[in-house]
């Protein structure tokens, strides 16, 4: 690094590594490929498989399966690195707090991915071949490109509150004492503060359930529609009938995709609330274990309590492939 | 200003223009100016190629300042100081220790901080040199906050007093308001100004708000009353674990401040009601003054740097400050006060030399002339200090019949003086916890 | 409805390899739905979803002192607009100052091999796991599917030991590459795999008896029929990339040579949350290139992630 370069000839660097980094990488997976394609014939295909699965494999050991397994042997040891056997997990279970950290997640859980598809996917069909149609999606997408960090800054703008007789910083107290109402501290009154918060995550992640759900629905061949239409379907039952049938698949990925995001939801409630007002969750309250309090077994294990909530979602998801997997 | 942080738009000319104004206002050339005369700094000896990272939460123009003050240093030993600073490093230097990735040096902020990276074992102790430093420039307490079972690993840098009362001039001379001798005359002033209580003005304005440290501004009133109330001793005692929060003594302070922070009448000028305290950034925290909402903002010396620019700090300014009052007129001065601490996790001749300059009273004078702090180094010149308030500071923290605390909760465990304890402040304010369910929880989160 | 019902419903019509017109059939069949009340209720949708944005937007022109006192919808009553926060986020230079372009340029050297990198292994495992047969592939690419939910927090320790201590770049740009790439796969796999997996059946064993290999197969028909499920999926990987905070905060060391956008803007709150003026502006800045990205790789989405598989 030009630890005194002046910004031009930092540039250059930088750029410089960019497209080592790039050339390198292609190299590297053009040089595997071809290798592998020009192997004998005889274990051809084991080859190839190891080169098309390996590198994936390789990394995803090193980064998160190993210290996934650490996490869990960190979640019997305290502090010290003692193993306590089930001490963390009955600390959790007896901290009001904690219990508080939990409900609250699985209230996200429950909110967030329901809400986002549902709106996501009824915004998608309601614009579908209408006029302007990028702009609206582009519209309600816009959130997906901003960063947790953009978000709260956007957000203070709206759950500001100033006290009555005072000028209203905020948009939502602002409309409230328009309709003769008392401003409100939307962050900080438990249990509301909580919804406030997921408003925002459906706000950001809708964007990514309609631009997905959106190809879908383009993708439900026009034939079937128009075969139910010359059935006498009015359009409530040919989306009822066709189009959710036709998009299942992705309503399934965007589901759980969104379901995981929210599980491991951080930066919102880092941002907007410190996680203070009970609105905690668990990978919340995991960072301020492990990395405030340098509590690294309490801290994993609320981690595990995470895998232990994803899954049933693991488990439908697998039973869907399997499904798929027959078909084919 | 030679340094990574200083990097310069060129872009339009118009741009470069206006950045060389503003580098010209930072004080900053670029490179050491040929007249730097290292006469100060030949006892630090003569380094090639050699660089020490500087890890720290001080980001924004205290950082330049800081990088500007070492300046001359690196242009006469050779030793090139790459300077990190972000707001994250309190909790990012645990998982960089822990992965064994720690920088060479990390300014701490507080000593519990300090203190828990000494008993991982990630610290160095500090050289001879270093040692020598401190025991000439810093008090027994300073050096103390830096010693573990007689290891002595990191010197003092910086300080700042803690416990100033900010108040309007004008507003006290309009209405008759005196400055208060003691605890007693302070809650009798507050009463009075009660008495002018509109929608909008309360006696007093409060901030806790500080993102995901919400809270710590809580810290600093307890810490202000329980050194006043029960006495330095049990301060300690509080400090080291020994004496519970759930206490008659730390009830006590509790209390007191319980009868400004939650009296709707006395809070929150300018605000709201109580439970705006803690939505309130400790940095608007004071505004209000301005404003004429109200009268008393409890904030550090370092709120000097949050008044908007033009307003004038000083006895007869827009602006001023006494410390919090003693309980009664015969108890001696006590002040409560932060710092920060220079620790290193690399041992090399380099990274000495760089922990013993900043240990010297060169650094200290360097640093204070370019305004905006203070420090409780002996050799430091009160003059120096770039504004009235820096000046009272500095002969507070010099004053010899002085009684001086450390920030409690810098020195609490992490798990309840960077957590439980602000946390326990919010939910106190907002009315989730009464005082005994706060005090009791509290306890409870202590490792 | 039940499951097998919808999966009848949904091979009632397979025209493989009949390439239809989709947009005139399209603009014969009228959607009823797209009513009045639907259209109504899309323009409620797209204006509440615009609102808070907006509101950054305008706070962003709006002097210092203003932000502070009054809402930013009194721009309509009460006109005035400034430029110096973004000057003031731009062109000044110092450690006080936003210093945007560096980090800027240090966000793009970040998320471009970071989304690279995962897609295109991702879409190699994906492959893998939906048309070679071997034995534990449902296990595995299981295995790979849970690991979405391992929290980074947990995983960012071991894996900054490996960087400084095995490999020694530790808060360089191919450290936060690499963990970047570890981070995407899971989910890259888990989204790509579900595109590739629908791909028919017949164009590649078709191409099998031709005696293509693997390799063949990936790069004639795979990657040019998954084209716009790879594009969109990258569009989601940039996204999260440009906009992550905490692995960038571990890996990049933090310094001006490395750290992205997104660090710098968690940090302009200022050490005491000075200078808040600069944030909306500063906000904006790194709204720009996921915007161009997004309107760049639009038609991606609009034709459909599946365009030229099963569905004409």
């Amino acid at each position: 690094m030009a630890a005194r370069g002046d910004f031009w000839g930092g540039l250059w660097e930088k750029f410089g590594i960019l497209i080592i980094g790039l050339a390198a990488f292609a190299a590297v997976i053009g040089l595997i490929l071809f290798l592998v394609d020009k192997a004998p014939k005889r274990g051809r295909d084991v080859l190839q498989l190891v080169a098309f699965v390996a590198p994936a494999l390789i990394l995803l050991g090193v980064g998160l399966i190993y210290p996934a397994v650490r996490t869990a042997y960190l979640a019997f040891t305290n502090r010290t690195g003692e193993f306590i056997g089930l001490d963390n997990f009955v600390w959790m279970f007896t901290q009001p707090q904690i219990i508080t950290t939990l409900i609250n997640t699985l209230v996200w859980v429950a909110l967030v991915p329901t809400l986002s598809t549902a709106i996501g996917l009824a915004y998608a069909v309601f614009i579908d071949r209408s006029r302007g149609e990028k702009v609206l999606k582009a519209l309600v997408f816009m959130p997906m490109a901003i960063s947790f960090v953009g978000a709260g800054i956007i957000w203070r703008f709206v759950y500001e509150y100033r006290a009555e007789g005072f000028e209203q910083i905020g948009i939502l107290n602002q409309i409230i004492v328009w309709v003769g109402g008392e401003p409100q501290q939307f962050l900080i009154n438990s249990p509301w503060n909580t919804l406030f918060l997921i408003i925002v995550m459906i706000w950001i992640q809708t964007g990514f359930a309609m631009v997905l759900l959106s190809a879908a629905i383009k993708g439900v061949p026009t034939e079937i529609i128009e075969a139910s239409r010359l059935d006498g379907a009015n359009g409530w039952q040919q989306f009822v009938n066709v189009t959710i049938p036709g998009i299942r698949p992705t309503l399934v990925v965007v589901v759980t995709t969104i379901s995981i995001a929210t599980l491991k939801v951080f930066d919102i409630v880092r941002t907007m609330t410190g996680g203070n007002y009970d609105t905690s969750v668990i990978a919340n309250e995991m960072y301020t274990q492990a990395f405030n309090r340098g509590e690294y077994g309490q801290g994993s294990a609320l981690a595990l309590v995470l895998f232990i909530m994803v899954l049933p979602i693991v488990i439908y998801n697998v039973r869907v492939m399997r499904k798929q997997r027959e078909i084919r | 200003m030679s340094s990574t942080l200083h990097r310069r738009w060129i872009l339009p000319a118009a741009a470069a223009s206006f950045a060389l104004v503003l580098a010209g206002c930072a004080g900053g050339g670029s490179g050491p100016s040929a007249d730097v005369d290292c006469a100060d700094y030949e006892q630090y000896g003569t380094f090639e190629n050699e660089s020490v990272e500087i890890y720290a939460t001080i980001i924004d123009v205290e950082a330049d300042q800081i990088v500007e003050s070492w300046a001359d240093f690196e242009a006469c030993t050779g030793i090139t100081i790459d300077y990190v600073g972000t707001q994250e490093a309190e909790t990012q230097i645990n998982v960089r220790a822990a992965a064994g990735d720690a920088p060479d040096i990390m300014i701490v902020p507080q000593p519990g901080l300090l203190q828990r990276l000494i008993a991982d074992g990630y610290v160095v102790p500090a050289a001879q040199s270093v040692e020598d430093n401190v025991d000439e420039f810093w008090s027994e307490s300073w050096k103390g906050y830096g010693t573990v079972d007689g290891t002595f690993y990191a010197a003092p840098l910086m300080a700042s007093v803690k416990g100033w009362v900010w108040y309007s001039p004008a507003d006290f001379e309009a209405n008759g308001y005196e400055v208060p001798e003691t605890w007693d005359d302070l809650m009798a002033l507050t009463e009075d100004m009660a008495a002018n209580n509109t929608a909008t003005y309360k006696p007093w304005c409060v901030g806790f708000g500080s993102g995901d440290a919400t809270g710590w501004p809580g810290t600093d009133w307890i810490e202000d009353l329980v050194l006043r109330t029960a006495g330095p001793e049990a301060y300690d005692q509080w400090v080291a674990g020994e004496l519970k929060f759930d206490s008659p003594e730390i009830r006590e302070a509790f209390d007191l401040a319980g009868e400004i922070l939650l009296n709707p009448d006395y809070v929150n000028g300018g605000f709201g009601g109580v439970d705006s305290i803690v939505s309130t950034t400790f940095n608007d925290g004071g505004l209000p003054i301005l404003d004429g909402n109200c009268s008393l903002h409890h904030q550090a010396s370092f709120y000097e740097a949050q008044w908007p620019e033009g307003t004038v700090v000083a006895p007869d300014g827009d602006v001023w400050a006494f410390i919090t009052p003693k309980m009664s007129a015969d108890d001696p001065e006590s002040v409560t006060g932060g710092g920060e601490f220079v620790a290193a996790f690399t041992e090399s001749d380099a990274v000495t030399a760089v922990q013993t300059y900043l240990s010297s009273d060169t650094w200290a004078n360097n640093r204070v002339a370019l305004g905006g702090v203070i420090s409780a180094n002996k050799g430091l010149d009160p003059e120096l200090a770039g504004s009235e308030l820096g000046k009272a500071s500095i002969e507070i923290l010099q004053g010899e019949d002085t009684v001086f605390r450390f920030d409690g909760s810098d020195l609490m465990p992490a798990a309840v003086g960077t957590s439980s304890f602000w946390t326990g402040m919010v939910d106190w304010i907002v009315g989730t916890r009464n005082t005994d369910e706060v005090l009791t929880f509290i306890d409870s989160t202590y490792p | 409805m039940s499951y097998a019902n919808a999966e009848a419903v949904a091979e009632l019509d397979e025209p493989i390899g009949q390439k239809g017109q989709p947009q005139s059939k399209a603009s014969r069949v009228k959607q009823r739905l797209t009513s009045r009340w639907a259209t109504a209720a899309a323009i409620v949708i797209a204006f509440i979803w615009t609102i808070p944005t907006f509101g950054l937007f305008v706070s962003s022109f709006r002097p210092a002192d203003d932000i502070r006192s009054s809402g930013w919808w009194t721009i309509f009553t009460n006109p005035a607009f400034t430029l110096e926060n973004y000057g003031d986020v731009l062109f000044t230079s110092g450690a006080s100052s936003a210093n945007l372009g560096s980090y800027f340029i240090n966000s793009l050297v970040v998320a471009i091999p970071a989304t690279l990198f995962p897609i295109a292994l991702a879409t190699m495992a994906a492959y893998a796991f939906a048309w070679i047969k071997f034995k534990g592939s449902a296990a595995i690419f299981v295995l790979i599917f849970a690991l979405q939910i391992v929290p980074l927090q947990m995983a960012l320790i071991p894996l900054l030991q490996i960087f400084s201590q095995v490999l020694g770049i530790s808060g360089s740009f191919p450290a936060v590459w690499i963990a970047h790439t570890i981070f995407g796969l899971p989910l890259c796999i888990f989204l790509l795999h579900n595109f590739i997996a629908e791909i028919p059946s017949e164009v590649i064993e078709a191409a099998k008896m031709d005696g293509a290999s693997n390799t063949q197969v990936f790069f004639r028909i795979i990657i040019p029929l998954a084209t716009p499920a790879i594009a969109s999926i990258a569009i989601f990987q940039f996204l999260w990339v440009w906009n992550d905070l905490l692995v960038a905060l571990v890996f990049s060391g933090g310094t001006v040579d490395v750290a992205p956008l997104t660090q710098r803007l968690a940090e302009l709150v200022g050490n005491f949350g000075r200078n808040q003026e600069r944030l909306p502006a500063a906000a904006f800045i790194s709204l720009i290139i996921p915007l161009i990205v997004f309107f760049g790789l639009q038609r991606y989405f609009v034709r459909g992630l599946l365009a030229g598989s099963t569905k004409g």
